[in-house]
């Protein structure tokens, strides 16, 4: 069984069908690319999966059961955590706090226990915290968790996201394209640690544009354009395809090549 | 011992002792007031300053208690202060089935809809609703609360009774705001897609707070009802929420001790400059304008939350 499998997925938007029957699954302790041109529907998929959108037709199956019109928070709480396309982390709170909230759907104490601040509650604030540093060890921002998350610089508030996800526990993680806006450097640091949190079991659904990271990154690519999948294999299957290399990768022969040497960057 | 508590001792200690001190009936019942409206304050705070859920009908949830606590001291004789809680949970209970639909709006939609709320309650209240509530003259004659036998009538005896019920909520929301209920509503305050696409079920948090907000409104109302023996529609109207909400806003929103100096600062400031009262409503307008100019998070913001091991830093891009 597989951890995560669309079937027949379909969202349309008034007239347009942004995603129109689309299968594919993830399985369980792989690193999977969704790709496609801009506004093939690559989000929308993203969004179905994550709760935020509910597909017209057609059913999301995390672990067997479905997650169709489940609210986003019971997603992350079933355990699939996301990152966001544009940077949305808490801005005016410190970097601990922005991690702690992947903690919440994890800790159990309510209104009365806070206020009476019970042994229980204040175990499970300090267990919380410890989670918390964990998870700004392993991306390297221990150092700033007292500072504001938005007195971080572009690259690292993408690995504070990184982090708050990844302290709601998932086994699957959901990146919207986390090297947008990083640097050479910086996208090589990311390629490192999708490669750990891949190690530590969790199984990654990566949605970029970077071709670079995305061929060196993923086991198997799923294409999309206009909604539809075109596509679907490991990465030099995928690159090798025509419809893709037509479809996506650019229809000048130059472009191509430069995207199979798996250095180029996205004609799009 | 910080220099921090040290001011806070002093302060306690001294308000402590005011009625002892100041046997001046004038005075003392100036402070009852500013303790009443820094719990209906603070209370607010939990929407407003917390959530950053506009809500501008927040004496609806104060009527509800006071006039609670009234129906059930005058007309099935319980003990005032043994209807505290009742009213309380009717506040809490009438959040829970009004806000319930409204939750979802945003910002100036919010609002409106919380004006409309407030509204709806006052003149429901003049109209004698369901016979309970005795139209536009409201309640009267309604018992002195009665503390382990000391019947509780004058100011200094409600100074303490007022002051201890704050102290308490003091106590009680403040650990609250140390936990991960605070931090829950401070997220939803930030971002809401971000809190609810981190795992925070925000229409559930957004809920828990106007229901809080509404209890402790709730108790607060009774508080007044015992002060003051006679409640009317006219002391649960429209100005009310403005002032309790301008309280939580100019004092620091999401800051306890922002909300007490709040507090102090509209509800004592005005009873100091007694002669100009009618330049009174001036004098807060400009106040408000400056302050969304020059000090837009409140005279006391809130500070960041303290964590074990963490350094607090400020500035620099990291």
């Amino acid at each position: 069984m597989s951890l995560l499998s669309l079937e027949k997925v379909v969202k349309t938007f008034g007239g347009l069908t942004a995603v129109n029957r689309v299968s594919f699954s993830v399985e369980a302790g792989s690193v999977v690319g969704l790709i496609g041109p801009n506004g093939a529907g690559k989000t929308t998929v993203f969004n179905l999966i994550t709760g935020n959108y509910t597909p017209d037709s057609g059913d999301i199956r995390f672990n067997g059961v479905s997650i169709r019109g489940k609210k986003p928070h019971k997603i992350v709480e079933m355990g699939i955590a996301r990152t966001f396309q544009s940077i949305r982390l808490f801005q005016n709170m410190p970097v601990v706090e922005n991690v702690l909230a992947g903690c919440h759907c994890r800790m159990k104490s309510g209104i009365f226990a806070s206020m009476l601040r019970t042994p229980g509650q204040k175990r499970e604030e300090k267990q919380a915290l410890e989670t918390a540093r964990k998870m700004l060890e392993f991306v390297g921002l221990w150092e700033q968790a007292g500072l504001l998350a938005s007195n971080l610089s572009y690259g690292k508030q993408r690995l504070l996201e990184i982090a708050r996800a990844l302290a709601s526990g998932p086994e699957l993680l959901i990146l919207d394209e986390p090297a947008g806006g990083m640097n050479d450097q910086e996208t090589a640091e990311l390629l490192t640690l999708i490669r750990e949190i891949g190690k530590m079991g969790i199984t990654v659904l990566l949605i970029e544009h970077d071709m670079g990271l995305v061929m060196r990154a993923c086991e198997k690519l799923v294409v999309i354009e206009y909604g539809t999948k075109i596509a679907e294999g490991g990465p030099e299957e995928v690159k090798n395809n025509p419809r893709v290399i037509e479809a996506y990768l650019g229809v000048e022969e130059e472009e191509c090549e430069e995207i199979r040497n798996g250095d180029g960057e996205s004609p799009c | 011992m910080n220099q921090k508590h040290v001011i806070l001792s002093i302060l306690l200690a001294f308000f402590a002792c005011f009625p002892v001190l100041f046997d001046n009936p004038y005075w003392i019942g100036v402070l009852n007031d500013i303790w009443l409206y820094a719990i209906l304050g603070l209370s607010l705070n939990w929407i407003v300053g917390h959530t950053g859920l506009f809500n501008l009908g927040h004496a609806a949830y104060y009527a509800v208690g006071a006039y609670t606590a009234a129906i059930l001291a005058t007309r099935y004789n319980v003990p005032i202060l043994w209807a505290m809680p009742l009213s309380g949970l009717a506040a809490g209970l009438f959040a829970l089935i009004v806000a319930r639909p409204i939750i979802h709006l945003r910002g100036d939609y919010l609002a409106i809809v919380t004006i409309g709320v407030g509204e709806i309650v006052r003149i429901a209240l003049e109209n004698d609703v369901f016979g309970l509530t005795g139209g536009s003259n409201g309640i009267f004659g309604i018992p002195r609360p009665e503390f382990f036998d000391i019947r509780i009538r004058r100011p200094w005896q409600f100074y303490y009774l007022i002051g201890g019920f704050l102290l308490l909520t003091i106590w009680f929301f403040y650990r609250l705001e140390q936990s991960r209920f605070g931090r829950a509503l401070n997220y939803i305050k930030e971002d809401d897609t971000a809190a609810e696409g981190s795992g925070i079920p925000t229409a559930y948090y957004k809920l828990a707070a106007f229901v809080i907000g509404a209890v402790w409104a709730g108790m607060a109302g009774t508080l007044f009802a015992a002060k003051m023996s006679t409640i009317s529609p006219g002391s649960f109207n429209f100005w009310e929420s403005v002032l309790v909400f301008a309280i939580v806003i100019l004092g620091g929103a999401g800051s306890i001790p922002g909300v007490i100096l709040g507090a102090f600062l509209l509800v004592g400031l005005p009873e100091i400059f007694r002669n100009f009262a009618d330049a009174r409503m001036l004098f807060f307008g400009a106040a408000m304008v400056l302050m969304m100019i020059f000090r837009n998070k409140g005279l006391l913001p809130p500070l960041v939350r303290k964590y074990a091991g963490v350094v607090r830093k400020r500035g620099g891009l990291a």
